[in-house]
């Protein structure tokens, strides 16, 4: 018995640890266990951006290397943290914060503690790693614009949001995504694939090696580059106009759909947007809510289109079979509305279609659209058929570009009037405004550049789009391969051509016509109001401009919209002009008009309603 | 004659060598293992860690030929000299220590850390068994079995101090022997009893243990054959005891304890609950037996192969070139090494419990057992400490973990009573 008892208990000691070790040990071999070993870590390789190009390859953007401190908070190890913030340049306040963030995130995940920092920043810090456990140098592609302009367009990059990283998939914290712009709407095809490096590390988490040389490391692949359908000195060149102004320009390829630029104004360099500065730029950008930069006007402000909504009226009323071109309308400088009188400055007299484009007459407009309404028994019925009209041309409605923003204007239908005064209470009266393009209607800028492209055109439209090619291919998406048709005949486009093009012979904008080169315009100016201390009170008119050029093979399709500009025949239709002769021609012989509009700055325009004082609005001088 | 032939006719048994030969050089290649960095050839430095060990099993196997050189009945006869001259050891190192991790458990020799506990456990036996072995002593009475006791419990008196508790759980291990030589088994199952009404109570509370007692020995009562007679006030003071230890068990472990106590105990007992204090826990003194356990469980059946351990690589286990050996053995070898090594050292001990038994000699049959006990204790309590069964007691796995007091020690005790055993036949040469 006594012999026995060191016996069995050695044996049973080795029948426990057996079972033990078995309980331990006898489980399938999972070959992606390594993934979750803490001695072996995978680090990702970012893949550098796909650069941007634009419509003539011209290099728009391209990358910079940036180097992110990391911070591992539960295996940080400072003994002097002053010397610390001093090698990385932050100060104490700062890194306890960024410190307890990271905290909050994961106490063991890595997050940025310092984001970009210099070269020489890194270099120094490199240098000295050792001494501070829990932090490692993350290398990080930077955006490096080779232009000053375009920032809406191309859009910025910064960090995934909480709100990114739970809804879009693939995404790491830390990493940069498109927030608006090009980079936003074609962020997956230019961020590429991200890589993968698994290294050893031991248990203070520094890295000893690669784990099994490198065996199930994955290589990152590259973001494809963009050719996008801008035209780099045309869109500098644009913006360079709209200097002191607020507005937008919008030019597009009518054969296309390309949009050619696409201005707001006031813009901002997109290098604001990247480094350090980033988030502090962006504030005060984001925070100026007068001038509104980050605010795309060329996509978003939705303000009366003004006189050139006269065109598709007409338009409307020649496919209606109810105007013919060459009938005429004494225009006693104005016309009634019941029993008001509303005034027209085309000068009075006897106005044919061409003469009422060319010097934008009031009084021959609201005929035609009376004469639209009158063809139809009801009012229910004639507008059905006008709205139909109306957005044929792209308008009322978001244009489905393929950029990440947009407005969709507004053409009232019997729904909003009847919303408004009540079922069948209105008539042709309560509405006439929208004749000329004030009133109701609400176009955004682009959708203004794409109705001028369907008149290039004679009659359909290609979606406006940015993008050109992705790496070598073409784009091929028939959402912008295939034309769009308005509901006028290609016959009835002719007269008002014609019209339009008299704008430039001896209408409106006469002044601003380019030697040798056929053009097609129209000018127009937009009423608007705003509230100041609760009372409404109207503002200096927005100046209003579409048009095309050639004539006859239009090779750009233009609006372009000056907030309280006054008349369409100056800022906008100055800076359509020069637009598209410097698409055109690449230069400008119209100096003096170049002149003037870069030296015409509208800020004390914009200052009076804020001046708090009375103000006279629509100066005659400028 | 040769030596070989003086070895061949003393009759060492080979199975006993040839065990001890493979743990010494799988302790070496998983030493060597987790202690080489990615940089070194596969040349042997003496000043890196496997190097040292590789001259620590050389010195060991020169000091094993001496033992074969010296006469066996000097073991015997300055086994009390011996034992007291350790005793003196570990009382010098009160002044004179030299202090490693928070032990003063060595004298520093310069190029060599004398460890003078691992010397003490190969005396201890020796003069355990002599005088147990001495015609004079009955360990049936009373004063006989408390001088033995004495005998172990002075250098464990000496060691915990340092501290060394492990080391003094070694030395209480060598009880053993007293059992084997007629103790009364009543005080190991009394001692049973204690521990495992002390654990009980950590993890049950004492209400529900005393409810446990009350209602086992009911039902014990009840159907225990008629035959056997229970002294009603025996049982009575038994209960009665066990009721007061509960509470005491209680009392200590939560008013007198600290919190590092407690959590030890948590961490063994699995005690806590709540997650937030279990991570706790696991990132503190819970972090070697997480990390071993983890090691050892990603060796899988057949390991990552030697060299190819990635938490070897990265040392995420603590330790693990010493007391925590086993973890590495785990991580490269897999289940065929651990469960190797395990068959290894339970058919070393057997063996050595069988030519124990065999012996004629009363000494040399005490003084196997004392090695069986020391070696079995610190084998087992290695491996259960690494697998996470028992509370972490920091002690050696012997012949595999480094340490140079600890290779030559090990292996003296050993080869002196394979001596013994090998002149078992020839006492009166």
């Amino acid at each position: 018995m006594r012999k026995l008892l060191l016996f069995s208990i050695v044996v049973l000691a080795a029948l426990g640890f057996l079972i033990k070790l078995a309980s331990l040990q006898f489980k399938g071999e999972d070959p992606e266990a390594f993934k979750s070993d803490p001695a072996v870590s995978g680090q990702l390789i970012y893949p550098s951006r796909g650069y941007i190009y634009d419509r003539n390859m011209e290099l728009l953007v391209a990358n910079q290397a940036a180097y992110d401190l990391m911070v591992v908070p539960r295996e940080v190890k400072i003994k002097d943290t002053l010397a610390f913030c001093k090698l990385v340049k932050i100060d104490l306040e700062t890194f306890k914060k960024e410190l307890e963030r990271a905290k909050n995130y994961s106490p063991r995940l890595p997050s940025v503690l310092v984001s970009k920092i210099s070269k020489e920043t890194f270099a120094a810090f490199q240098e000295k790693m050792r001494k501070y456990e829990g932090f490692y140098i993350q290398k990080q592609n930077l955006r490096d614009y080779k232009t000053h302009a375009g920032a809406n367009v191309l859009g910025y990059i910064s960090e995934v949001n909480p709100w990114e990283l739970k809804n879009y998939p693939g995404y790491v914290p830390g990493e940069l995504i498109g927030k608006t712009g090009v980079e936003k709407q074609y962020d997956a095809l230019i961020r590429g694939k991200k890589g993968i490096k698994y290294v050893q590390k031991d248990r203070f988490n520094r890295v000893i090696g690669p784990y099994k040389e490198g065996a199930f490391d994955e290589l990152p692949t590259a973001g494809s580059p963009l050719q996008i359908t801008i035209d780099k000195h045309l869109q500098e060149y644009g913006e360079k106009l709209m200097e002191g102004k607020r507005g937008a320009i919008v030019a597009i390829e009518p054969q296309s759909g390309e949009i050619l630029a696409m201005v707001t104004g006031p813009n901002y360099d997109p290098a604001l947007l990247i480094g350090r500065e980033r988030s502090k730029n962006y504030t005060q950008l984001y925070y100026d809510s007068i001038a509104k930069p980050t605010w795309d006007r060329s996509l978003l402000a939705q303000p009366s289109p003004g006189s050139p909504f006269k065109l598709i009226n007409g338009l409307a009323a020649l496919e209606e079979g109810v105007l013919d071109p060459k009938e005429t309308v004494y225009c006693n400088n104005g016309y009634y509305v019941g029993k008001d009188k509303k005034g027209c400055h085309c000068g009075g007299g006897i106005r044919d279609l061409k003469s009422a484009i060319a010097l934008s007459c009031n009084a021959y407009f609201v005929q035609v659209f009376k004469k639209i309404f009158g063809k139809f028994p009801t009012s229910d019925e004639g507008m059905d058929t006008w709205v139909a009209h109306m957005k044929s041309f792209g308008l009322g409605d978001f244009l489905g570009t393929d950029l990440p923003t947009g407005a969709p204007g507004r053409i009232p239908d019997k729904f909003f009037y009847d919303r408004y005064y009540g079922d069948n209470r209105w008539g042709p009266t309560y509405f006439i405004s929208n004749a000329i393009g004030q009133g109701e209607v609400a176009t955004t800028p682009i959708q203004l550049a794409n109705m001028t492209a369907v008149i290039a055109n004679r009659g359909h439209y290609y979606r406006p789009h940015i993008l050109k090619k992705v790496g070598d291919l073409a784009l091929k998406d028939s959402l912008y391969k295939t034309p769009v048709y308005s509901s006028i005949s290609a016959s009835h486009f002719e007269p008002v051509i014609q019209g339009m093009e008299e704008v430039y012979e001896t209408g409106t904008a006469k002044h601003l016509k380019v030697k040798g080169l056929s053009m097609a315009g129209k000018t127009g100016t937009g009423e608007n109001y705003t509230r100041i201390n609760g009372e409404r009170k109207q503002l200096t008119d927005h100046s209003i401009f579409v048009g095309f050029a050639p004539v006859e093979a239009p090779k750009i399709a233009i609006s372009v919209y000056v907030e309280h500009g006054y008349y369409g025949s100056r800022y906008a239709g100055y800076i359509a002009s020069l637009m598209m002769e410097k698409y055109l021609r690449g230069n400008i012989s119209k100096t003096q008009i170049e002149k003037k509009i870069l030296e015409s700055s509208l800020e004390k325009e914009y200052a009076k309603p804020l001046s708090g004082t009375n103000f006279k609005i629509n100066e005659y001088a400028w | 004659m040769s030596m070989l032939g003086k070895l061949r006719k003393k009759r060492v048994d080979g199975l006993s060598i040839l065990l001890y030969l493979s743990l010494v050089t799988i302790g070496w290649l998983n030493i060597y293992s987790s202690t080489v960095s990615e940089s070194e050839t596969f040349l042997v430095d003496f000043s890196s860690i496997y190097g040292k060990q590789l001259f620590f099993i050389g010195f060991s196997l020169v000091a094993i030929l001496l033992i074969f050189l010296i006469d066996t009945k000097l073991f015997e006869r300055f086994s009390a000299l011996f034992y007291l001259g350790t005793l003196v050891l570990l009382l010098g190192l009160f002044p004179f220590g030299k202090t490693i991790a928070g032990a003063t458990s060595w004298y520093g020799l310069g190029f060599f850390n004398l460890q003078p506990s691992e010397l003490a456990k190969i005396a201890t036996a020796l003069a355990l068994a002599k005088y147990l072995s001495d015609i004079q002593t009955d360990i049936k009475n009373t004063t006989h079995a408390a001088i033995a006791l004495c005998i172990l419990g002075l250098p464990a008196l000496l060691v915990i101090p340092q501290p060394d508790p492990g080391s003094a759980l070694v030395f209480f291990a060598l009880g053993f022997v007293l059992f084997r030589e007629g103790l009364s088994l009543k005080i190991l199952w009394i001692g049973i009893g204690v521990l495992c009404l002390f654990i009980s109570v950590l993890k049950w509370g004492t209400t529900w243990t005393i409810a446990g007692l009350f209602s086992t020995t009911s039902l014990y009562m009840v159907f225990k054959p008629k035959r056997i007679k229970i002294s009603f006030s025996k049982l009575g003071l038994g209960l009665l005891f066990s009721v007061l230890l509960s509470y005491s068990v209680s009392f200590v472990f939560h008013e007198v304890f600290e919190q590092r106590h407690r959590d030890r105990f948590s961490l063994w007992l699995s005690l806590e609950k709540d997650p937030d204090a279990i991570e706790k826990i696991r990132r503190s003194i819970g972090y070697n037996t997480y990390q071993s356990k983890a090691a050892i469980a990603s060796g899988g059946l057949f390991g990552k192969g030697f060299l190819e351990g990635t938490r070897t690589k990265g040392d995420f286990v603590p330790e693990q070139h010493t007391d925590y050996i086993f973890s590495t053995l785990g991580e490269e070898w897999g289940f065929m090494g651990t469960a190797g090594v395990v068959l290894i050292f339970t058919a070393l001990l057997l063996r050595l419990l069988y030519l124990s038994e065999r012996q004629t000699h009363a000494f040399n049959r005490m003084y196997g057992y004392g090695v069986v006990a020391i070696l079995g204790i610190h084998y087992m309590i290695n491996i259960g400490m690494v697998l996470g069964l028992l509370p972490t007691i920091g002690i050696p796995l012997p012949f595999l973990s480094y340490g140079g007091s600890g290779m030559i020690c090990f292996s003296l005790l050993l080869f002196i009573f394979l001596k013994l055993d090998g002149n078992r036949l020839s006492e009166w040469d």
